[in-house]
């Protein structure tokens, strides 16, 4: 058995829309999520990038079972996710928790801060109300909290404040594997850093693993160990999170790390190859789904969809130009080093 | 000499809440001179006074809201004695906006050409023809694909970035003098946003306007700003030349805000800047940022520190300003994600 905590092989999931039309309609799928396949390893952040659209919340509520996939598997310590009940399946919600973007909408305003975090413990522990109020106190410190902050609501608190309170909640039953969608993207850049910093210090005090998904890739590259890039429900590129931001393979890394804002005046990036907004997922485009805004797009990039290929021991791309064993040419913002 | 394009000394806009009881000022003693040709960008974390300021510029504060003190000089001319009638003159005329959520900006109920037309028709005395050639231009020149099959539609048959796009066309509109652009890339993707900040800058090559950002993002003032104003509290605490700034920040907080941002292929430590903004009605004496700031000393709770100006345009609202490098070396060695690490570019 490999030593991954999550695998995720071969993930689908597909929405069924109706098209009106004005004598019946006809039926057609949104392929929010296709073929994709990655692992979190015990202690690692896993990143998910990509721009809105592309699929990466519907992994988040697919890991977190919140919907069922289409096909494929995701194996949580070999064992398969989809098939689990009862006490299983509860043992599973105990071990993997979420953290969403919004730290207003994600907290209950009607209970008390000692109710938000102890309700995991009430559920899944067997502990009395003493003890899950000490642990409560315990987790509030191991965020950076004061005990005394168990007794207040969340409006009596700042954004930041609010999603410290989010990730004590996830970890108060000792989560293994936690769901951050876009956890920092609602905090101000001062408070950002706080809970980045934090995030990293459970990690390392925990080892507890991280499924991070957002679209600042500033921020994903600098919390994970390995990241994916997602486009149209498909991964483009998966690998080691320095070397796909240094050096990305894939036209569509290339693009999106080369859209990315500098950190400093003056850090010249190639000028912006890649034309157009991502296409509707109602009418995917055949072959490669990049291959219309792609600079690179060659004769079979419309008709054959690319799989994703290992180019390094710790790379894979879904590229043609991957395939025919040249690296893209001229568009690879390392070699300025 | 002619006179700055903008110029806005020493504003002050206050809130009142609760009968006059709780008076919070969101912007205090803001200034900034607006010179043809470059662009200003205006960075600080939410709640720092950014977009009240700008509100103020153009006169379009919420109730209960009022500038108290200062003034707004286009092209050496006070606006904040003139009287409504000649304000409404002003904007849209000569100061133009583009707002965070182009879903709200819009009227979804008009179609493109309705919206576009409005600032050059009501401004400009434009008719019939001329018209219809202005707002396919102004389409065209802001990358609307097929302008005009595209005028007759309406907001919600567009992208996000289409529609951020017909905002930027409105604000064009009436050829202003001045765009202010509060987060105008907030709603967009990364590579839309991209596209966005260059045909930004594009239009402002192409008719000479001048731009206002206002943002958040330290990213997006490295991209596309030439000078900034770093907010804190209501207050400008740090101004002066985008490379000045974020090659040596003066003030504690802009250079720990600068230190705080993740780099591209970096995995560093973020510098932290420990505790939370104050609450604009409950300002601790002394200077803003002191309870939060690394350098803090006993003076610093006491007195308000004075605007020192460490070289001509940089100036800095700190006791600890003069000098050279980045305030912070001396608590942070080389821990300056924006100062020291290689990103793409070394």
């Amino acid at each position: 058995m490999s030593d991954a905590l999550l695998q995720i092989e071969g993930l689908q999931k597909y929405y069924p829309v109706r098209k009106e039309r004005l004598f019946g309609g006809s039926r057609g799928q949104v392929r929010a999520v296709d073929d994709v396949s990655f692992e979190i390893g015990r202690g690692e952040t896993f990143g998910l990038v990509g721009e809105s659209g592309c699929g990466k919340t519907t992994i988040a509520k697919l890991v977190l079972r919140i919907e069922p996939p289409t096909a494929g598997r995701i194996l949580f310590e070999g064992l398969d996710v989809a098939t689990l009940r009862g006490k299983a399946l509860l043992a599973y919600r105990r071990n993997v928790q979420a953290v969403f973007q919004d730290p207003y909408g994600s907290l209950s305003p009607r209970l008390r801060v000692r109710d938000i975090v102890g309700e995991v413990l009430e559920i899944h522990t067997s502990m009395t109300r003493q003890q899950v109020t000490t642990r409560v106190h315990e987790v509030l410190e191991l965020v950076g909290m004061r005990p005394e902050h168990a007794r207040l609501f969340p409006h009596e608190f700042s954004g930041g404040q609010r999603q410290r309170i989010a990730i004590a909640r996830a970890l108060a039953a000792d989560a293994r594997l936690l769901v951050l969608d876009e956890a920092v993207s609602a905090l101000d850049v001062s408070i950002r850093a706080q809970v980045i910093t934090l995030l990293e210090e459970l990690q390392r005090e925990l080892g507890v693993s991280y499924l991070y998904i957002g679209h600042d890739l500033a921020t994903v590259a600098h919390l994970s160990h390995r990241v994916g890039v997602m486009y149209l429900g498909r991964l483009c590129e998966v690998g080691e999170s320095i070397e796909v931001s240094t050096a990305p393979q894939h036209p569509y890394t290339q693009a999106l790390f080369a859209s990315a804002l500098p950190t400093k005046p003056g850090d010249q990036r190639e000028p912006l190859a890649v034309v157009g907004e991502v296409p509707s997922a109602l009418q995917l485009p055949t072959g490669c789904r990049f291959h219309p805004r792609c600079p690179h797009a060659m004769d079979r990039c419309s008709a054959v969809e690319p799989v994703l290929q290992p180019t390094s021991t710790s790379r894979r791309v879904s590229c043609h130009l991957m395939t025919a064993g040249s690296e893209v040419v001229g568009r690879e913002p390392a070699a300025a080093r | 000499m002619t006179p700055p394009l903008l110029e806005v000394r020493g504003l002050r806009t206050e809130y009142r809440a609760f009968g006059g009881t709780r008076v919070v000022r969101a912007g205090d003693d803001v200034s900034f001179t607006r010179e043809r040709g470059p662009t200003i960008g205006r960075v600080g974390d939410s709640g720092c006074g950014k977009t009240t300021t700008c509100l103020s510029l153009v006169r379009l504060l919420p109730a209960g809201a009022q500038v108290t003190a200062g003034e707004v000089l286009l092209e050496g001319r006070d606006l904040t004695g003139l009287p409504d009638r000649e304000m409404q003159q002003i904007r849209g005329r000569e100061i133009a906006m583009i707002l965070q959520d182009p879903m709200a900006s819009l009227n979804p109920l008009f179609t493109v050409y309705d919206q576009v037309r409005e600032p050059a028709y009501h401004h400009r005395a434009m008719r019939g023809a001329a018209l219809r050639e202005r707002v396919r231009s102004l389409l065209g020149s802001v990358r609307i694909p097929s302008p005009e099959r595209r005028m007759k539609e309406y907001p919600h048959q567009m992208s996000g970035g289409m529609r951020q796009r017909i905002a930027g066309a409105i604000a064009l509109s009436a050829a202003p003098k001045v765009i202010i652009a509060d987060e105008p890339t907030t709603s967009l993707d990364v590579t839309i946003q991209a596209q966005y900040l260059d045909l930004l800058k594009g239009l402002q090559r192409d008719t000479g306007v001048g731009l206002v950002f206002v943002t958040h993002d330290l990213g997006i003032v490295a991209k596309r700003c030439d000078d900034v104003v770093v907010m804190y509290a209501g207050r400008a605490v740090e101004s002066g030349p985008v490379r000045t700034i974020f090659e040596r920040a003066r003030h504690p907080y802009a250079d720990a805000l600068l230190r705080s941002v993740p780099t591209m292929g970096s995995k560093e430590p973020l510098f932290r800047i420990e505790g939370q903004p104050p609450d604009l009605a409950d300002l601790p004496p002394g200077c803003s940022f002191a309870p939060r700031c690394p350098l803090v000393a006993d003076r610093c709770l006491e007195q308000a520190p004075p605007t020192l100006e460490i070289t001509p345009g940089h100036r800095a609202d700190c006791w600890f300003a003069q000098g050279s490098g980045p305030v912070l070396d001396a608590v942070a060695p080389g821990g300056g994600a924006a100062h020291t690490n290689g990103s793409t570019s070394t």
